[in-house]
């Protein structure tokens, strides 16, 4: 009886795990075994060996790195100085709350923000430095990205420093540290944790995302994500485009063994 | 001193939020202010009309976009609740501690996944079973990435709950379904409602997955606004993007007085 009911629940998830989960993986490993022109072949690993793959992988690396960091510069004295602030939950709301918005109408708004006569070339121009290409160039993208990843670094960096006992910062300071090594030696190790989690979650997706870097960065910056957009459904190669799918997935995998296994998803929309 | 040393370190910090705040929400309060703009463009507010709010309304084919994500949004997010509901149940009832642990690695792939390996792998997918792209595959595909995070939902409270509640309630001569209907579900509602309202979240969110297997002829708003904004400036996506951050502070209201009700909230992990 008991293990008849157990099957009647199991076998609708079961299905869907078979179905969604285990079958697009292993489409995607098979397909990545044929050309264009279908036939069975290792050329798309050989190819992504190449230069051009190479230099496109090491690029989109260094973007992700970039917009990663910056993320962490900027959002962890934000998420510490929330921590000290009164209505601490009310304004984590508030920097959560742009996260909801759908991240394509923040990059268009900043289409206007950064267009040739947009307000920001508008300030430049009065300040006397005049106009700049700022839309379609690596800063815009990087710009945009990290003002796109900011709550969710910020958020798993605040719930780290919550966790952390304040008494330990009055006892470092009373035994003669300074702010720097209460810091250094007391605080980042403590929430180490928290920022391995926001790394991850605005990391991967910096790798990833094609929107951003089509509305804003022109095709100036192609990133894994863009590339496999690109073979799927511009170039219409799906044997490449799920060969490059399959290095994103491990190098994923990678990451999140590096970083400590995390079973939340923290951004990729 | 130490009094006046930390006020005054309490001024810099609020500085430096306030420009953290500044910074994330001038866009959002740009983009919604240039809506109102007779212009016509992105720059030099001329003067405040309604012009293009009145296009917004005026577009029977926007409208019918609006339509179909509604429709996406309501229906995957009911069935993948049906779908999450049953497949926490699931785990829940799987005595082996590693298939229960294989279970949810299972369930994890699809929330961790990037969105553009969920949709390349969904588009290989549905062109080898044959589904024609259109309201049945993104239907398909906005169930698929839901029902992960519906388990994630409703699994804590299921643990939650007492295996000695439903030990009475057989005891005192319950049916399986009665058990089911009356003691397992009434229980985890909290986490039924908070599943259902995040699947929502992320359908009508979701551009990347759709965009690869929308096909043509078929549009969601997120879609829609895509291929707009490739096209360069025009104020009518102004006047959507308001109408829509309207909606989704509605949407985020709802969601925490959803949160608030339920006793402990649970789903503060996944929120973002």
């Amino acid at each position: 009886m008991s293990v008849k009911s157990r099957n009647l629940y199991l076998i609708p998830y079961a299905a869907w795990i078979v179905l969604f989960v285990v079958a697009p993986i292993a489409l995607i490993v098979y397909y990545s075994l044929f050309d264009i022109e279908g036939n069975f072949t290792f050329s798309n690993y050989s190819d992504f060996f190449t230069p051009v793959y190479m230099r496109m992988t090491l690029s989109s690396f260094w973007y992700a790195f970039l917009i990663t960091a910056f993320s962490l510069l900027i959002a962890y004295p934000a998420a510490y100085l929330l921590t000290r602030t009164k209505h601490k939950q009310l304004w984590l709301l508030l920097i959560i709350l742009p996260s909801w918005i759908n991240l394509l109408l923040k990059a268009y708004a900043f289409l206007g923000l950064f267009g040739t006569y947009g307000i920001v070339n508008a300030a430049l121009d009065t300040l006397g430095i005049g106009r700049q290409q700022i839309l379609f160039t690596d800063f815009s993208f990087v710009f945009v990205s990290v003002y796109i990843f900011i709550p969710f670094m910020i958020l798993p960096v605040f719930n780290a420093l919550e966790k952390m006992n304040p008494s330990l910062i009055d006892a470092s300071r009373d035994l003669g540290a300074s702010a720097w090594t209460t810091f250094q030696r007391v605080v980042f190790p403590l929430t180490v944790n928290g920022v391995k989690a926001g790394c991850q979650a605005v990391f991967i997706p910096a790798l990833s995302l094609f929107m951003i870097t089509r509305l804003i960065a022109g095709n100036r910056v192609i990133t894994l994500g863009t590339a496999i957009e690109q073979h799927f459904l511009v170039t219409q190669d799906w044997g490449m485009g799920a060969t490059i799918a399959v290095f994103l997935v491990v190098i994923m995998a990678l990451i999140m063994v590096l970083t400590g296994n995390r079973r939340k998803r923290e951004v990729s929309r | 001193m130490a009094a006046a040393r930390s006020s005054r370190k309490w001024k810099w910090s609020h500085l430096y939020l306030i420009a953290v705040f500044v910074v994330l929400y001038a866009p959002i309060f740009f983009l919604m202010l240039y809506s109102f703009n007779s212009g016509g463009a992105m720059h030099d507010f001329e003067g405040f009309t309604l012009e293009w709010y009145k296009e917004v309304f005026a577009d029977t084919r926007l409208f019918i976009i609006v339509l179909n994500t509604l429709v996406i949004a309501l229906l995957s997010s009911a069935l993948s609740t049906i779908l999450g509901v049953l497949g926490a149940l699931a785990i829940q009832h799987v005595r082996r501690r590693r298939t229960q642990n294989m279970l949810l690695a299972l369930n994890n792939v699809l929330i961790v996944s990037p969105d553009v390996i969920i949709g390349a792998s969904f588009l290989i997918l549905f062109t080898i079973i044959g589904i024609k792209l259109g309201f049945v595959s993104v239907l398909l595909a906005h169930i698929a990435f839901s029902v992960p995070i519906v388990v994630i939902m409703v699994l804590p409270k299921l643990e939650e709950m007492s295996s000695t509640w439903i030990d009475a309630a057989r005891d005192l001569g319950a049916s399986r379904t009665d058990v089911l209907t009356k003691v397992i579900l009434p229980y985890i509602r909290p986490g039924i409602f908070a599943g259902f309202f995040m699947a929502l979240t992320y359908s009508l969110d979701d551009f990347a997955v759709t965009f690869f297997v929308t096909g043509n002829g078929y549009s969601t708003l997120a879609v829609e606004i895509y291929s707009r904004a490739r096209q360069g400036i025009s104020l009518s996506i102004n006047a959507l993007s308001t109408l829509i951050f309207l909606f989704t502070i509605i949407l985020v209201i709802g969601y925490y007085f959803i949160n608030q009700r339920g006793n402990r909230p649970p789903g503060m992990e996944v929120q973002r």
